[in-house]
């Protein structure tokens, strides 16, 4: 007898509660992995529950509208061969698991760690363990960005690797000091971040200057780097939306900045107040605007790609896969087409119905193809 | 890094921060050192509830207690930021600001304009407002709407610790003479604030709550009784917009006018008299400007038109209630068309 509870997720490391927005699918129905069942939001966005292993869904316990705490129960699969009193068992039996980042007052603080790097203080969250021996999958996130970026894909990679996300220098929660404005510097950055974690060889994955910085530490230190997964990344072509990046920069206010993030989704009502609130708190710290002016003169000069390592990767023998958001406005879906063909395993897929924040707004898809490529 | 603090720690912190970034920033104000003759931390007091405690210890004359004269000692910071400092004056309660009126709607509120701009006068006032204190008519006033009127000056009114930092870091940054209000009421409430500098514009409201059926436009304290009167319409169904105003003066009139169009009706409330306050004030401009979008009366949440009362029972009646808020709101929707 198997019975799968369906239960809230934890999308990114403050979540505590989300609201039940609607049922996708109907009691009797079956199915398969990675479908979506329903749809939950939260006050950071909206995303859809998916099914964690086959079966029929035979209970819904959540009502549209409704709020629960993460990891409550809110719907139940099973067989045919379960019976409804074992399934009314069940659920008089669940008891919502304490989230362990909320065990303990101020818990959100223990979510994340520290390490000091050349005197910068770097934020960083690491989940699952290393029991099965399976390497570690290191985030790297894109300009402006944090390691909340991955709040969709932390825990459903960790599921099956160990995984690591930081903020990179001048980024979230690390000091406001960069390591540098070169790809290089940047790569030797995340080369010494390893080693501080003591991590000799990771899985890396990278969206968009996150890609390119991934791409340029598999050039310089191959051996540390097991493969590499590029998501809306730079490093590929020459163009990029530099309206985007100066709009960035620039706002200060909620009325400036909504248009410039609403850029980075196929579906721009993803931007939540929180979403802004939030950027806004990062942008409006003193240090930031300079920090990241100074960035973009480095890596994008003139409003277009300095550096493209990617193309380079053709003579190494590190896997390749590449993900692309169809409708990216940032940079354009088009430049999948310029990753190397000749590296091993390579392989690329351009996700329709997402933009250049396609790891959120198709987190399962993205999901499955990190699983099969970190495997 | 974010951590709890309280509005309190957030203006301790603000003022630390800028007064170890820029030398100009001194501080003025009655008993903000402790007594003449401190010898520091241990016989200083930090004001009278407190706010400038441990910061004589740290920048010592930049700190300044000054004689129970506000015209003087006011004239005297305005003066110090035409020549050149960033002055943070303590005037204690803003029911004192009378005796130094000219100074302030006068000179420093004129300077700029009347030395075709090339006099600047950035200097920061700040000052408790607000009832609820026990503190008797002389001592409990949100007299907001007589900086409002005055072209030159600009009024800031926060209501979490997180905008206070924010705020009163861009205030001392700003060139022009700000008024910064603090509510007595709200220095002991927590929120999550950044341990660096940051500033937040003068010229943004903050949406505090999503909704589509009111919107309820306020600041200072009356944020958190609306908050309260949210929750109890959410349980009736009905969903409000509040509009935290932060910056009464530049006021953000674009995000009042965006939050009516979407729900069509207005709620404001202000803990100011009635008669030509931020309410009025915001009603006046909704009409004229967004009339069409409104389904129904707009409705004014303040105090009575009389002295804020002593006795501690008339005192919390005249203080707008979660009550009246949440009254005034269904009415509007009563009142109104679907």
């Amino acid at each position: 007898m198997i019975i799968t509870p369906i239960i809230m997720p934890k999308w990114g490391l403050s979540m505590k509660q989300g609201t039940v927005v609607s049922w996708l699918v109907d009691v009797g129905a079956s199915i398969n992995v990675g479908k979506p069942i329903m749809e939950v939001e939260t006050d950071k966005i909206a995303s859809d529950v998916e099914a964690p292993d086959p079966g029929l869904l035979r209970r819904k316990i959540a009502n549209p509208g409704d709020v629960f705490p993460v990891k409550a129960l809110l719907g139940v699969m099973a067989g045919p061969e379960v019976t409804d009193a074992q399934i009314d068992d069940f659920i008089a039996s669940y008891v919502t698991p304490v989230d362990a980042d909320d065990a303990e007052d101020g818990a959100a603080e223990q979510a994340w760690q520290w390490v000091e790097i050349d005197a910068i203080r770097v934020r960083y969250a690491r989940r699952g363990n290393a029991q099965d021996g399976k390497l570690p999958v290191l985030f790297i996130h894109g300009f402006g960005g944090d390691l909340d970026n991955w709040l969709f894909n932390i825990d459903a990679v960790g599921a099956q690797n160990p995984v690591i996300a930081l903020d990179l220098p001048a980024h979230g929660q690390s000091s406001l000091t960069l390591a540098g404005t070169t790809l290089a510097d940047l790569a030797r950055f995340i080369a010494k971040f390893l080693d501080a974690l003591e991590v000799p060889r990771a899985h890396l994955v990278g969206h968009s200057m996150g890609g390119a910085i991934a791409a340029r530490l598999a050039l310089d230190a191959p051996a540390r780097v097991a493969s590499l997964s590029l998501i809306g990344s730079a490093g590929l072509g020459r163009e990029i939306n530099a309206g985007y990046l100066a709009g960035y920069v620039a706002a200060n206010s909620r009325r400036d900045l909504k248009p410039v993030v609403e850029q980075l989704f196929a579906d721009a009502s993803l931007v939540s107040r929180q979403m802004l609130d939030d950027l806004l708190k990062y942008k409006r710290l003193d240090g930031v605007s300079a920090a990241l002016t100074e960035l973009a003169a480095g890596l994008f000069p003139g409003g277009q790609q300095g550096e493209l390592p990617v193309p380079s990767l053709a003579a190494g023998g590190i896997p390749l896969l590449v993900i692309w958001g169809k409708e990216d406005r940032i940079i354009p879906a088009s430049h999948a087409a310029l990753a190397p063909k000749s590296v091993k395993d390579a392989k690329v897929a351009v996700l329709p119905g997402a933009g250049h924040m396609v790891q959120m707004e198709k987190a399962g898809e993205v999901n499955t193809l990190l699983k099969a490529h970190v495997g | 890094m974010a951590r709890k603090i309280s509005i309190k720690q957030a203006v301790n912190e603000a003022l630390d921060q800028e007064m170890a970034r820029d030398p100009a920033v001194i501080c003025m104000g009655e008993d903000i050192v402790g007594g003449t003759g401190a010898g520091g931390e241990a016989d200083a007091w930090g004001g009278v509830l407190g706010v400038t405690k441990g910061l004589y210890a740290k920048y010592g004359d930049r700190l300044m207690d000054t004689p129970l004269s506000e015209s003087a000692y006011i004239g005297a910071a305005i003066g110090a930021a035409a020549c050149g400092m960033r002055p943070v004056a303590e005037l204690m309660f803003i029911d004192f600001m009378g005796v130094c009126f000219d100074q302030i709607y006068n000179q420093a509120a004129k300077f700029r304009y009347m030395f075709g701009g090339k006099a600047e006068t950035p200097v920061v006032i700040r000052a408790m407002v607000g009832a609820g204190f026990r503190a008797a008519a002389q001592h409990s006033q949100m007299l907001t709407p007589l900086f409002t009127h005055i072209p030159g000056l600009k009024v800031v009114c926060p209501s979490t610790p997180y905008d206070t930092k924010g705020l009163l870091i861009q205030s001392i940054r700003d060139n022009d003479p700000v008024i910064f209000c603090e509510h007595k009421a709200l220095y002991g409430i927590e929120g999550e604030v950044p341990e660096a500098s940051y500033t937040i514009p003068l010229s943004e409201a903050n949406i505090v709550r999503e909704g589509k059926h009111c919107s309820i436009v306020t600041y200072g304290l009356m944020v958190h009784r609306s908050l309260e009167a949210a929750a109890t319409l959410a349980k009736e169904g009905i969903e409000v917009d509040i509009v935290d105003l932060r910056s009464l003066s530049p006021l953000d009139l674009d995000t009042v006018l965006d939050s009516v169009t979407k729900t069509g009706r207005l709620v404001c409330v202000d803990e100011a008299s009635p008669r030509c306050n931020i309410a009025t004030d915001i009603s006046a401009q909704v009409a004229m400007q967004a009339f069409s979008a409104l389904k129904a009366q707009i409705e004014m949440v303040t105090p009575p038109h009389t002295p804020v009362p002593f006795s501690p029972t008339l005192e919390d009646l005249y203080i707008p209630s979660a009550a009246q808020i949440a009254a005034a709101v269904r009415k509007t929707i009563k009142g109104g068309q679907a």
